[in-house]
């Protein structure tokens, strides 16, 4: 079930400059959500007609809270708004929406986890999830920045953390291609979410070495819910619901195995 | 509740084409897909008619991606028609429609005159209510909005279409004419049963920081709230040119605003856009209207079709 529901912002805090983290209490989105979903954000600036699709990087079932990272896009963008909200204003939100990462085909098997700037925020609840199964799994996670460091500790309490910065600030100098590269890193299965290159770049790593790879793609959206067409990305086959070589990546994604679609 | 209320007070259903629709709301073409995604928000039984995404004779990949860009209350799209193709839209949409209590108007598309007129043909011996031919994309290179730009065009493509179908014919006209008057009655001399507007007014947004444009497609389709007051004025006009039934569109986000439609002229309302800002947004226009009746003292929805300045 996909819910639109009047959230309650319980928290908001700048956690790195621009990126900011948002507490919402939305118990009928948090009971169902599994990570590797999104929300749909909506502004109470009513001229902005369209939500802004945002990751969750941590649910709270317990406490029907949900935890959103984002990053502010310019000045007078939508995300600027969102970050003038404070503990006790409102928003609406639509989901749980989209697929999210397949955690169980993960189980039991040794899992990387890639995130690249503002795609990281949604390796939180993930790694939380994986190491929440029966039996643990084997997780470690790759993390790239620009310079600035955010989400690192909620992550790294939870996993093998390794680190790339742009001007090598922290960890390796580069990207988190640089560190597989490095460390000849060999996994069963891979989950990874950031920029385009990246993705690109992971899929011709994963295809190379035959591994599996879950990549968690991003595209401008208008209903949020396989309706419009609006979001779809180019699919190797052709696909049975659209009847052409396309995908909806707010309904059939944002997760595709990385061989299903065109990086 | 409040739709039980109404039904006994008073009565909101309207005829189009001698199609008799419940209540006188329905669903964009192409904003509501066949009506599976937003099923969870709202009981399609509840709509006077859903309006299907447009569909050809054949499947249609659609426009590259970014295909939607927000603007100041509205937004342009550039989707181009992506459609699964008349078989598949056949074998799947239509079966999962009639499973609701609403009438079902197929919106079609094509690149020439012969593509309509196959869709059209493909659809006659089937359940449903009307046709809506959309003549007025501006996202797609051949056909489309080309028919529905010059009046001769426009007026032969409804004679030929009309030569097919089995159902009633709705022409969808574009804002991005002259005088839409002229367009209207063009429609109305090819046959037309009925008409719809206004699709969507050409647009375009540029990324001042890349110096690119926004779409890929260059152009899109501007929807919303931002286009409402010129699609209610040329409703006024298109209604009081022709003597055929006119559905209004064009940025309808509230029961106020299809009101004003009504009153316009208009005999029903499509909502488009808006769904993307509240998926359950046609459900509370259609119950908004009851109680503004209730209110108004209003008996028959059709006393309000064209009231305004009487
Ligand atoms: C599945 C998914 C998950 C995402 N998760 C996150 C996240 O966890 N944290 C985060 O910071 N960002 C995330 N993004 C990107 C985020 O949606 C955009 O940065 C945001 O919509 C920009 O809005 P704005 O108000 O700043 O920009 P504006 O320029 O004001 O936005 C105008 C319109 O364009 C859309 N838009 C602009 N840029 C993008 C973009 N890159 N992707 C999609 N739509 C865009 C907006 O949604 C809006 O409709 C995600 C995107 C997707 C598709
Ligand atoms: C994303 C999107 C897709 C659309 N697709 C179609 C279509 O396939 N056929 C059509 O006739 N009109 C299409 N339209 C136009 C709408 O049906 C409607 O005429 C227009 O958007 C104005 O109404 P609105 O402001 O309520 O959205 C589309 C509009 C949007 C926003
Ligand atoms: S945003 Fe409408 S189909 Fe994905």
């Amino acid at each position: 079930m996909k819910y639109r529901e009047l959230a309650n912002i319980d928290r908001q805090a700048e956690i790195a400059e621009g990126i900011f983290s948002l507490w919402l209490h939305a118990p009928e989105i948090a009971a169902e959500a599994v990570p590797g979903q999104f929300v749909s954000v909506y502004l109470n600036d009513k001229s902005r007609l369209l939500p802004r699709p945002i990751s969750l990087c941590e649910i709270d079932r317990e406490e029907g809270r949900l935890r959103i990272v984002y990053r502010v896009t310019g000045k007078g963008r939508g995300t600027e708004e969102l970050s003038s909200y404070r503990k006790g204003d409102k928003i609406w939100l639509l989901g749980p929406l989209g697929n999210g990462f397949p955690l169980k085909e993960a189980q039991g098997k040794q899992i990387l986890l890639v995130g690249g700037g503002i795609g990281i925020p949604p390796l939180v609840e993930t790694v939380k999830a994986l190491k929440a199964m029966p039996g643990g799994s084997d997780v470690r996670i790759l993390a790239g920045y620009r310079n600035e460091l955010f989400l690192a500790e909620d992550m790294g309490q939870y996993a093998d953390l390794l680190i790339s910065t742009e001007d090598g600030s922290s960890g390796t100098k580069g990207t988190v291609m640089d560190i597989i590269r490095e460390k000849s890193l060999k996994p069963d299965i891979v989950f990874a979410c950031g920029p385009r290159p990246m993705l690109k770049a992971l899929k011709d790593w994963a295809v190379s070495l035959d591994l599996t790879c879950y990549i968690s793609m991003e595209e401008r959206m208008a209903c949020g819910i396989g309706a419009c067409l609006g979001c779809v990305c180019l699919s190797e086959e052709v696909d049975s619901h659209s009847n052409v070589r396309n995908k909806r990546v707010c309904k059939d994604g944002p997760v595709f195995e990385c061989r299903e679609v065109e990086v | 509740m409040q739709e039980k209320n109404s039904r006994i007070l008073h009565s909101m259903s309207v005829s189009i084409a001698g199609v008799e629709l419940k209540n006188p709301v329905m669903t964009a073409s192409g904003t509501f897909g066949s009506g599976e995604e937003f099923s969870e928000f709202v009981d399609l039984s509840d709509l006077g008619a859903v309006v299907t995404k447009g569909v050809a004779n054949v499947p249609w990949p659609g426009n590259p991606v970014p295909r939607v860009v927000e603007t100041a209350s509205g937004m342009l799209n550039a989707i181009g028609l992506q459609n699964p193709g008349i078989d598949l839209f056949i074998k799947r949409d239509i079966p999962f429609l009639k499973q609701y209590d609403t009438k079902i108007i197929v919106n079609v598309c094509g690149h020439s005159i012969r593509d309509y007129c196959e869709v059209a043909e493909r659809l006659s011996d089937q359940p449903v209510d009307l046709l809506e031919i959309n003549v007025s994309c501006p996202n797609v290179k051949e056909g489309g909005i080309a028919f529905g730009q010059n009046p001769y065009a426009l007026e032969e493509i409804t004679r030929e279409v009309k030569k097919y179908a089995a159902q009633p014919v709705i022409m969808k006209l574009s804002p991005n004419v002259t005088d839409i008057t002229e367009m209207a009655k063009a429609a109305r001399d090819g046959g037309a049963d009925a008409l719809s507007l206004i699709n969507t007014l050409t647009g375009m947004k540029i990324d001042i920081y890349r110096k690119q444009f926004v779409l890929a497609n260059r152009t899109g389709g501007l929807s919303g709230p931002a286009i409402r007051p010129v699609a209610l004025r040329m409703v006024y006009q298109a209604a009081h040119a022709v003597d055929l039934p006119v559905i209004g569109m064009g940025g309808i986000a509230s029961w106020e605003d299809a009101v004003e439609f009504l009153l316009a002229g208009a005999c029903a309302v499509s909502v488009g856009t808006a769904n993307f800002t509240d998926p359950a947004v046609t459900r509370k226009i259609i119950s908004g209207i009851g109680t503004y009746m209730e209110k108004m003292n209003i008996k028959d929805i059709k006393d309000l079709i064209g009231a305004v300045g009487e």
